[in-house]
């Protein structure tokens, strides 16, 4: 059971349980299902969160799925003025010119021009919702981390963009501050010159210190490569990328011959993976505690993946529950209730967070 | 172990190393010192190679570790042999958590996942930071950020380790915590250590060797002893040991009690303090970021014609009280009372007529090119007043190009030339060596002469002892003690200046010591 012992869980196993609950998501509106899949998220989190920083914020998310609703149905109500069905009230249409034709504002509001405002914010709120959870779950600098050891150079780049950012909000609150001490010029131009001179020097400053800290410490060191090697390495690399650029056009472009559509994804996936192990193989970087695959990971993943397979099943075969009529009040079927539960699983089959001593 | 044959080094036609020779021995502390802008970090810069990639310039000479050439080598195939710390430690942390910055440097070299794990357990016992593997180093103090730094540095089990100011921005006890660990690593591992530091009163106790840039880009290697004997910078006990001819000079306060024995002194006439004028009265004043309280319930006078020095370890809440009086920063509660107005109540221009403030990174205030459109940007009367400061500024010169000590020269003619009565000063004495602590103590008093309320937070005893007519220490926001410099040094000796340490209570500056000479 030492699996289950408080733990960090890998970040990408948590990544892959968010994107199979917002596929499903994704593929329906019924709200049922909806508040169904955001309730799960939420269990989740709650119990399986730590008390690292990041880990505040879902209600971030929360708030902004709040606000896409909101918005969704007002964007309804103001533009949706020829929604047929039931009219609840009847507002005063604002009649527009010519060039804008189509559009209307306001006029009579309808329930159902409501209702569907409020299934469709909510569909999209569910699937912020369920990156938010995925964010609160895992610390966004461990994903970037467990990168493959060939694409280590941009884990790095991307790690520092992103300790970089409140550093540079720091700066410009401290500047700013600065600037109101002494007197200087007030226009609006001279004035932005002001504030943007001291905060870039600073940036300027920073990430040479931080350039020169790195490299004394090591980051980048000759791995050995020949020229051969990096050229073989360049050119996988280079030929899996245009195959699976070409594969997902034709994937999605119907009219482009068949062959080029999953047989090119597949080819290109397989070569740009052969570039990338050819590449690791001769990278002499290890890396310290690395976040283990044991079966809690797999288990996580497994109801991830379940939600977002019993999602696809019921947008097939159960079309009324998938997208309900507007006219009559929703239901759900037993699988849709049973497979937005499996998600709730993940919470079960997580080892609970480290404490950490603040 | 490691060797630097006549090493020169310019920008263009400016020389600033020129024929620098010196050896450094396997488990040697050797300190670098030298007044402002000789190029004490140049010549670290050469050992770890971050000079010249980093700083652009021409270099010459020879290099050498156990005798293979290493001058053209990178500063990362350096990397395990010389460590180096710069001299903002936060500004080179890579990752986000303790633990993971220590097996940074490890997983660049690429070790096994054992010994990085082992490593990693000794580091954190090594430097007493065992409690603080999973914080985030952001919210790590001055000392703490410090110790990780040195921390991440040793795990790859450098032989040479370099540190650049290691105490500057370090409160009195934090800075001991730092050099003590330094020892430790002489003593214990075996490490040789090379380290510029301005402020000699904490480093030189711990050195073997001393490297002295004189100014010329040429150095003297030697034992402290020798060299403090005719240096330009010194640390007050060595002032006090060459005023009172002592041979050999004192470098501890203890060897420096013992040969204070057989002084006979008349203490020095105590001054009677006037009551001042308040020109600033702060009334329960309270300052909480989210649910750190920064400023607590605090009371504060500042005297007209008076230099308060604001004291305290690192986070204790001065820059917090400091933008609080000025009225920028938001207080919760309490009141400020002023000639005036309440600052926080005025607008942005009226409130640098009332207090001005400078703040701890003094370039915030700079943006232009010039010396002169700074001074015209400031307004009529800058220039007579930095020239007052600092004379002898040339007005094309770049601020950036400036010494540490004339660039706040300019700042603080900027924040004087709207006619504050009340004056702060965040940490001004950073990066500035004796003489340039000398001269801004003797701006402090002009200022107070005219009638103006300074308060001055620092660290450094040394400047207090010189500047400061009064102390008044924070801990945890409030208030722990206060009053006249001589009775808060006398009664903490964590705040204790040197001469006090070897003469006992009344006695503060060498310059006492050598008026009492004198006379007897």
């Amino acid at each position: 059971m030492s699996a289950r012992l408080p733990r960090d869980v890998h970040p990408v196993a948590w990544w892959l349980w968010a994107i199979g609950l917002a596929t499903a998501a994704s593929l329906t509106t019924n709200p049922l299902v909806l508040m169904l899949l955001i309730g799960v998220a939420t269990v989740v989190v709650m119990a399986r969160r730590s008390d690292q920083p990041w880990a505040r914020s879902f209600r971030l998310y929360v708030w902004l799925g709040v606000a896409i609703v909101v918005l969704r149905v007002v964007f309804r109500l103001v533009f949706g003025g020829s929604y047929p069905g039931t009219v609840l009230f009847d507002l005063p249409r604002i009649p527009l010119p010519d060039w804008v034709l189509g559009v209307s504002l306001l006029g009579p509001v309808t329930l159902e021009a409501l209702l569907a405002g409020l299934y469709d914010g909510l569909r999209l709120a569910t699937i912020v919702i369920c990156i938010g959870a995925a964010n609160a779950l895992a610390n966004p600098k461990r994903l970037l981390r467990s990168v493959p050891p060939a694409l280590y150079e941009i884990g790095t780049a991307l790690v520092v963009a992103v300790t970089v950012l409140p550093q540079f909000a720091d700066s410009v609150r401290r500047v700013r501050a600065a600037q109101s001490l002494r007197a200087g010029e007030t226009g609006r131009v001279r004035r932005l010159r002001r504030f943007v001179v001291p905060v870039m020097e600073d940036a300027l400053e920073r990430s040479l210190a931080l350039a020169a800290g790195m490299d004394a410490r090591g980051y980048g060191r000759a791995a050995g490569l020949t020229a051969a090697q990096r050229r073989t390495t360049g050119a996988l690399m280079l030929a899996g990328l245009c195959g699976v650029c070409v594969g997902v056009y034709a994937l999605l472009d119907l009219t482009a011959p068949r062959f080029l559509a999953l047989p090119m994804l597949g080819l290109g996936v397989v070569v740009a993976v052969a570039g990338l192990v050819s590449a690791g193989r001769r990278v002499e970087r290890t890396r310290y505690r690395p976040d283990r695959w044991r079966w809690p990971e797999l288990a996580v993943v497994a109801s991830g993946v379940a939600v977002g397979v019993v999602g696809w099943w019921v947008n097939g075969h159960q079309l009324l529950i998938a997208y309900p009529d507007l006219s009559t009040a929703p239901e759900i079927s037993m699988v849709a209730l049973v497979g937005g539960l499996l998600g709730a699983a993940a919470a079960a089959a997580a080892p609970p967070p480290r404490e950490v001593a603040a | 172990m490691i060797e630097l044959r006549d090493i020169t080094f310019g920008y263009d036609e400016r020389p600033v190393l020129a024929g620098v020779d010196l050896t450094i021995d396997d488990g040697e502390l050797v300190l670098v010192s030298g007044p402002t802008g000789v190029g004490k970090s140049t010549l670290l810069g050469v050992v770890t190679g971050l000079v010249p990639r980093f700083s652009g310039g021409t270099l010459s000479g020879d290099l050498l570790l156990d005798g293979v050439s290493i001058l053209r080598t990178a500063p990362r195939d350096r990397a395990h042999v010389v460590g180096y710390v710069g001299q903002d430690p936060a500004a080179g942390f890579v990752t986000d958590t303790v633990e993971e910055e220590l097996a940074y440097g490890m997983e660049q070299l690429g070790l096994a996942p054992e010994s990085m794990r082992r490593r990693v357990e000794e580091t954190l016992d090594l430097l007493g930071i065992a409690e603080l593997r999973h914080r985030d180093l952001r919210t790590l103090s001055g000392g703490q950020q410090q110790r990780v730094a040195i921390g991440s540095v040793l795990t790859t089990h450098p032989r040479l380790l370099v540190l650049d100011e290691p105490t500057s921005a370090l409160d009195p006890t934090a800075a001991e915590d730092v050099l003590a660990t330094l020892t430790r690593l002489v003593h214990d591992l075996g490490v040789s250590v090379l380290v510029a530091e301005h402020r000699l009163e904490r480093v030189v106790p711990f050195a073997d060797r001393m490297c002295l840039l004189t100014g010329d880009g040429r150095v003297q290697v030697g034992t402290p002893a020798e060299l403090l004997a005719h240096s330009p910078v010194v640390p007050p006990i060595v002032d006090l040991g060459r005023a009172a001819g002592w041979d050999p000079l004192p470098l501890t306060v203890r060897e420096a009690r013992r040969e204070a024995r057989a002084l006979d002194l008349t203490p020095p006439p105590q001054p009677t303090l006037v009551a001042a004028p308040a020109a600033l009265t702060a009334r329960r004043v309270t300052v909480s970021h989210g649910h750190t309280v920064a400023v607590r319930e605090l009371d504060l006078t500042l005297g007209a014609g008076l230099v308060t020095a604001l004291m305290g370890r690192n986070g204790s809440g001065k820059s917090s009280l400091l933008w609080a009086l000025q009225g920028t920063g938001r207080r919760q509660h309490g009141s400020i009372t002023t000639s005036d107005a309440d600052p926080a109540r005025l607008e942005a221009a009226q409130r640098r007529n009332v207090v001005g403030l400078l703040p701890q990174n003094a370039s915030d205030l700079l943006y232009l090119e010039t010396v002169d459109e700074e001074c015209a940007a400031g307004g009529a009367g800058t220039r007579a007043i930095l020239d007052r400061l600092v004379p002898g500024i040339p007005g094309d010169s770049h601020p950036r190009d400036l010494s540490e000590g004339q660039r706040l020269a300019l700042a603080l003619a900027l924040v004087l030339v709207a006619r504050p009565h009340v004056v702060l000063l965040d940490e001004p004495t950073r990066g500035l060596d004796y003489a340039a602590k000398r001269s801004l103590s003797g701006i402090l008093r002009a200022l107070a002469d005219d009638g103006h309320a300074v308060l001055v937070a620092t660290h450094d005893v040394e400047f207090t002892a010189l500047a400061a007519d009064e102390v008044v220490v924070m801990a945890e926001g409030e208030v722990v003690s206060s009053g006249p410099v001589r009775r808060v040094v006398a009664e903490s000796p964590a705040f204790a200046p040197q001469v006090t340490k070897v003469l006992g209570a009344p006695w503060l500056l060498v310059d006492e010591v050598v008026a009492a000479l004198e006379t007897a």
